[in-house]
């Protein structure tokens, strides 16, 4: 039952991703050429909500609809991680034009070179897996 | 209905990825799609190589399961939900994009230079795609998130490695479309 709720959550945000043209390597380059306002229109809009309702569910400790405790988990106080890993994020992000969750919505559309993206992003996440403790974090 | 086969606007668009988000955290999950990846490498026996993938991937099938099912929502909105996939992006970006090279920029959903199957037999936009990817998992997984868990899920809740993540991945974007790109077309 828990795992139907997941599949079509993913299937919704599949569907969103692709119809919001999130999905589309046009729209990323256009964002970071500031052309538009369509995906800060997403991103904000995104945020908007996503702030307040954290927020409600942090301040009046909402349960989930299991009736667990919502745990936010902080993210580890760091600098250097954020930083480079978010640079090297973005080089990737603009070159392939695609995001992961965006890249396996693309597989489903049927444009089969996303693939190759993919095992490539695989890759590059087993080779952090690798240099992890040589890396500053 | 004709509305549905219409791009949706930003701000339904951004609605229903709050909504994703929001219903992940109510099912007791959250939204981040990069960690993934990491969990693929660990059933594909990676923990043999690195402790990084040595942990129960069994914990992360929920959110492989999320991911299936983004693959069967690119399916049924390519084939059900859109008629016209071409993106109506800015004249400025067309004419930029037809200096590189890239014809007809936004009259298909993926520029075919880089994501039609001639691809795989031009080795220079193969790379780039190879190289684009490996620079995705390689930075979401040193970052510790990519733009669901920290665009979307970190900054929602007000996390401050959140925005030096975001603020990297859009220097990064920066370097790529401004510096790079008249470099590789």
């Amino acid at each position: 039952m828990r795992t139907l709720i997941y599949l079509l959550i993913g299937i919704v945000f599949g569907i969103t991703m692709f119809k919001s043209e999130a999905a589309s390597w046009y729209r990323i380059y256009e964002m970071f050429r500031f052309d538009s306002f369509h995906m800060y229109g997403i991103i904000g809009t995104s945020l908007f909500f996503g702030v307040i309702v954290t927020q409600l569910i942090k301040r009046f400790q909402i349960k989930s609809f299991y009736g667990e405790f919502i745990k936010f988990p902080p993210k580890q106080k760091s600098f250097a991680r954020y930083a480079f890993g978010g640079i090297l994020f973005g080089l990737g992000w603009a070159l392939a034009g695609a995001c992961p969750g965006p890249m396996f919505t693309l597989v489903g559309a049927g444009f089969s070179p996303i693939i190759i993206t993919i095992l490539a992003a695989l890759l590059g996440t087993f080779v952090y897996g690798l240099l992890k403790d040589k890396l500053p974090h | 209905m004709d509305w549905i086969y219409e791009p949706w606007p930003w701000y339904v668009s951004g609605f229903m990825i709050a909504l994703i988000m929001v219903l992940l955290i109510m099912v007791g999950k959250n939204f981040g799609i990069s960690g993934n990846l990491r969990t693929i490498c660990s059933i594909c026996g990676g923990g043999n190589k690195a402790d990084f993938f040595r942990f129960d991937w069994k914990t992360q099938r929920w959110n492989l399961v999320v991911v299936f099912g983004a693959i069967i929502g690119g399916f049924i909105a390519n084939q059900f939900l859109t008629i016209d996939t071409s993106v109506a992006i800015d004249p400025k970006t067309i004419d930029n994009l037809q200096q590189l090279g890239f014809e007809n920029a936004g009259n298909t959903y993926m520029p075919e230079k880089l994501f039609s199957t001639a691809v795989f037999s031009d080795i220079k936009n193969l790379s780039l795609l190879i190289i684009g990817g490996f620079f995705v998992g390689f930075g979401s997984r040193y970052a510790g998130g990519c733009t669901s868990g920290h665009a979307i899920s970190g900054l929602s809740n007000l996390q401050l490695p959140s925005l030096i993540a975001v603020i990297g991945f859009f220097i990064g974007g920066l370097v790529m479309i401004h510096l790079i790109f008249p470099l590789l077309f």
